[in-house]
């Protein structure tokens, strides 16, 4: 027995001294921030550490002070499904139109009016009765080998098809949500037929079988696996603002290839980053004042800068290594449209075998 | 007869279990350690109501104990059920109907999670035990260079998270990682020009979970050769059979429960894994859930795959209990002396000391030594502020956790040896079942419980007294930790179990004998005989705790992150090399317990240590 209390006093006293230590936290009496007015509650699946730097700002601006959990996209929404109504939770913050549109279909949000999101934000980066707004966006573009690709031979998402390509395309699997929100547009402008033939070839062409992130198909292109890579302009542009040499070359080895820009051609596919006011938030008003507050000029480029986005506010200027990408056309299909047709472009995928 | 000698007479233990088994001689025994009182209780219906008065002689003494004992089953049950509430939350929506998109996708995709998830457990299940197995053996009866160092740095691997060492690796071997680029330097080679392994592959996960998981069957078999009663052994050497043909016939057979035991504690970890397996994209069972619960909206679909896993486990300790039989090894004798050793020199020696490193260099060495380097030259400059706070939630988080594991394996152990009846083994066995289920799934089927009670009372009290109370336990460090032993209990609860199966019901007897009252009992013969096993569980658990990530990711309070978060959140957005300082301090946070561990078990073997009174 003495032994025993030898060997379990130490920890015995580690967890009461822990438990004494933590007490000033605010965190243990979590729930009071919902029984708060002056607060705003934001669940966020955006990690940048400059982030905090943001919502410090909101602070210093409104005197609000920001609560954060920063978690991962879909458990973020399980836990504030979970909660109901009387979750803490004011603001979700979450990538990818797929993910928003999932979080309005269960009910989360509420529609807001408010002039300056709606003037702030083009129409087509937000829903259009105000359950969500995009704050930054990125494009999915194809990159290239420069020393074997002729940017010439490059015209559209649906030529990637062509069996030109076999055996030259790397593209990240069919379970993650910008391929499924890019073939979701697809779907919505050829139709399922010729989008489910369009990943038939698609399947055909790949130089090998899905693996890794944007960032793996990239170095793919690099070190020859295959010619062409399908990416989100923020993995370039990481690249080529690395501290790393290796990663400078490699970005700079890659021509990134804004596709469907030819007159009469769509656009090219971009997504968003975005947050909605949640149905229950105890703290509603200030809620849309931190909406606002992330359209501003400043928070924009703070925000976009951050992650390599492209602001949503027009007139707000890119970070330089993506205005060097230059300027380009957008496909304007809402991103409600190819976000609520995820599930579809996940099954047409993987009906064609591209896992 | 007494109320409870009755009760156990009419259930008859049906496990394998050795402990349970040893139970049948129990109530016949004159002296229990605990007994429920004459008066018949309602608990038990089955309790004859004319209750001889044999036991009041020693009435005087029952009426203090009574208290104590009588309730201890019932607690046990009543803990075990809501453990096993989030389990039950996952399983529940088995009955409910799939909807046609997901069981076109299923079709399309299980026969990839099926393939990968066998090949997993297979290569993970062999290498584990070729590793776990020989370097136990090794450093237990072998003497080579250096083995009593061996002994415990063997177990520091435990201390790296599966998901580390996946990232880790990752960024070692990749083509632009650094072995890549010195070998096209010292080669002068182009792309393309060699071959070199894909780290991310079915090949690449097995060797990272193996590296990081062989320590669960590297304990267990050194406990149980080091339990071994040396007579055994030199029987076995005096019939003329040399180390390798005891080993071989002897030692193994003799280790296997044990054995066992940790290897299906390291194919629940591997089937539970998802970092490792999504960073190197192998799709698993796990992915299969995740795609069908995130992707397809269909928390039913993942549910049922959900089952389909814990059937699988089911079948795999089913087979091995069956293969298993009647047998029972047990040690003839107590008669324990230190084992001599065997020396090894020469090259005997070089391979026994190559076959300990490797494990060792795999484990931790390199990928401890690549954060090391990563942390010195860039590391997480905002990392020295939040420090203290940081190791501060872990710790906290760690010890609550493997403390309350620890009582509540303590409290189920118990009430199943003293009702060893059907309800209570399935209740505990479902009550352990969240060691299998992934970490995300576990922590929904946590929310969605406390979700629904905090909402409950708070529906109660403002119909009742008009006060809102809001959410009382949803994202408190509670619910977090209530998270942890449900996903952790199976650690806990084995080993206290292991170590209840030890003791005998004679040791009981004896001490009654003696005089010693049921408390002197367990606090004189139980504690000492069970406190190497709580001290494993509750250290087992505190390891796991530390590396735990997706439930403390999505059930924390707000503001509050831990070291594993801080990971997370820097090497998810692939910024490696500001994750390892925050890596490196779990690494060496766990480090500490394991070493103590280690310690505890050396010290524990019988005949090295007295048990005290």
């Amino acid at each position: 027995m003495k032994s025993l209390l030898r060997g379990l006093a130490p920890a015995l006293v580690a967890v009461v001294a822990a438990a004494l230590v933590l007490q000033p936290l605010p965190s243990v009496t979590q729930a009071a921030p919902a029984l708060q007015g002056g607060t705003v509650n934001v669940y966020s699946a955006r990690h940048y550490d400059t982030d905090d730097a943001l919502f410090d700002g909101f602070t210093a601006q409104t005197g609000i002070p920001v609560n954060v959990i920063r978690g991962t996209e879909d458990e973020l929404l399980e836990r504030i499904k979970a909660e109901g109504a009387n979750s803490p939770a004011d603001v979700l913050i979450t990538v990818d139109a797929g993910r928003l549109w999932k979080a309005q279909e269960a009910g989360i949000f509420q529609p807001i009016v408010s002039e300056m999101l709606n003037t702030r934000i083009p129409a087509n980066l937000r829903e259009p009765e105000g359950h969500w707004f995009g704050i930054a966006m990125r494009a999915r573009i194809i990159a290239y080998a420069k020393d074997r690709v002729d940017p010439a031979q490059l015209s559209t998402y649906e030529a990637l098809a062509d069996p030109m390509w076999q055996g030259k395309i790397l593209i990240r699997s069919s379970s993650h949500p910008y391929n499924q929100s890019l073939v979701g547009s697809l779907i919505e402008a050829n139709g399922l037929d010729a989008t489910q033939e369009w990943a038939k070839g698609m399947a055909a062409n790949l130089a090998r079988s899905p693996q890794g992130g944007d960032t793996d198909q990239l170095m793919g292109v690099v070190s020859g696996v295959g010619d062409l890579a399908v990416s989100n302009t923020y993995y370039v542009a990481r690249l080529r603002n690395s501290s790393k040499p290796e990663e400078q070359a490699a970005g700079q080895a890659l021509g990134v290839f804004f596709p469907n820009q030819a007159p009469g051609e769509r656009g090219t596919h971009v997504n968003v980053s975005g947050g909605g006011v949640i149905k229950t938030a105890p703290n509603r008003e200030n809620a849309v004042a931190f909406l606002e507050y992330l359209t501003g000029d400043e928070a924009q480029q703070k925000l976009a800068n951050a992650s390599f986005e492209f602001p949503a506010v027009e007139g707000v200027q890119p970070h330089p290594i993506l205005a060097e990408m230059g300027p380009f056309k957008r496909d304007t299909l809402n991103a409600k449209t190819f976000g609520s047709n995820n599930q579809l472009a996940l099954l047409i995928m993987n009906r064609a075998g591209w896992r | 007869m007494n109320v409870e000698e009755s009760v156990l007479r009419s259930t008859p233990p049906r496990s394998a279990n050795g402990g349970v088994t040893a139970l049948r001689a129990w109530p016949t025994s004159p002296a229990r350690p605990f007994a429920w009182g004459a008066s018949s209780s309602p608990a038990w219906p089955a309790a004859p109501a004319d209750e001889p008065r044999a036991g009041r002689g020693t009435g005087a003494v029952r009426a203090w104990r009574l208290p104590s004992a009588r309730p201890l089953p019932w607690i046990g049950l009543l803990l075990a059920l809501v453990v096993s509430i989030p389990v039950l939350t996952v399983l529940r929506s088995l009955a409910l109907p799939a909807d046609g998109l997901w069981l076109e996708l299923l079709a399309l995709t299980l026969p990839r999670y099926l393939a990968n998830t066998l090949g997993l457990l297979a290569g993970v299940g062999m290498g584990v035990l070729l590793v776990g197995v020989s370097t136990a053996w090794l450093v237990t009866v072998c003497r080579f260079p250096g083995s009593r160092v061996f002994e415990w740095v063997l177990i520091l691997p435990m201390a790296m998270p599966a998901y580390l060492l996946a990232y880790t690796y990752g960024d070692l071997l990749q083509y632009p990682g650094p072995v890549q680029t010195a070998l096209r330097g010292w080669l002068g080679l182009g792309r393309g020009a060699y071959w070199f392994p894909e780290i991310r592959s079915l090949g690449g996960a097995i060797v990272v979970m193996t590296a990081v998981l062989y320590p669960y069957v590297y304990l267990l078999a050194r406990a149980a050769f080091l339990e071994q009663s040396v007579c055994a052994l030199e029987a076995s050497r005096t019939l003329g059979r040399g180390p390798w043909r005891s080993f071989l016939s002897v030692a193994l057979p003799l280790a296997r429960p044990s054995i066992a035991a940790g290897l299906a504690l390291v194919m629940m970890e591997a089937l539970a894994d998802f970092g490792t397996v999504k960073h190197f994209e192998v799709d698993t069972f796990t992915t299969g859930i995740y795609l069908s619960w995130f992707g397809m909206g269909s928390p039913i679909g993942a549910a049922k795959l959900a089952a389909g896993l814990l059937l699988f486990v089911l079948a795999v300790i089913g087979l091995e209990r069956l293969s298993r039989g009647q047998r029972r090894y047990h040690q003839t004798t107590a008669r324990y002396r230190p084992l001599r050793p065997f020396r090894l020199d020469g090259w005997k020696a070089v391979i026994a000391v190559v076959v300990c490193t490797v494990p060792i260099l795999v484990g931790f060495a390199v990928p401890g030594g690549r954060l090391l380097g990563l942390a010195v030259m860039a590391g997480d400059q905002r990392f020295g502020a939040a420090f203290v706070g940081l190791a501060r939630n872990s710790l906290l988080l760690a010890v609550g956790a493997s403390m309350i594991a620890i009582v509540l394996a303590l409290l189920v152990a118990y009430g199943l040896r003293l009702v060893p009846s059907r309800l209570m083994r399935l209740t505990a066995w479902v009550s352990t079942l969240g060691y299998t289920v992934p970490g995300s799934v576990i922590a929904v089927g946590v929310l969605l419980p406390f979700g629904a009670l905090d909402n409950g009372v708070d529906a109660w009290m403002r119909a009742t007294f008009g006060i809102s109370t809001g959410l009382l336990l949803s994202g408190t460090i509670f619910a977090l930790l209530f998270a942890y032993v449900v996903r952790f209990l199976a650690l806990s609860f084995n080993s206290v179990e292991a170590g209840l199966g030890r003791v005998t019901p004679s040791m009981d007897g004896a001490a009654r004998t003696l005089g010693q009252g049921p408390l002197g009992v367990l606090r004189r013969v139980h504690l000492p005989l069970l406190r190497g096993s709580l001290l494993t569980g509750a250290l087992l658990v505190f390891v796991d705790t530390l590396k735990e990530l997706p439930a403390t990711l999505i059930i924390r309070p707000f503001n509050f992150d831990t070291l594993a978060v801080r990971v997370y959140l820097l090497a998810s957005d692939e910024r490696l090399s500001e994750a390892a300082t925050a890596a490196l301090t779990i690494v060496a946070v766990g480090i500490v317990p394991v070493i103590v561990l280690s310690l505890a078990i050396a010290r524990s073997r019988p005949g090295q240590t007295g048990i005290d009174g």
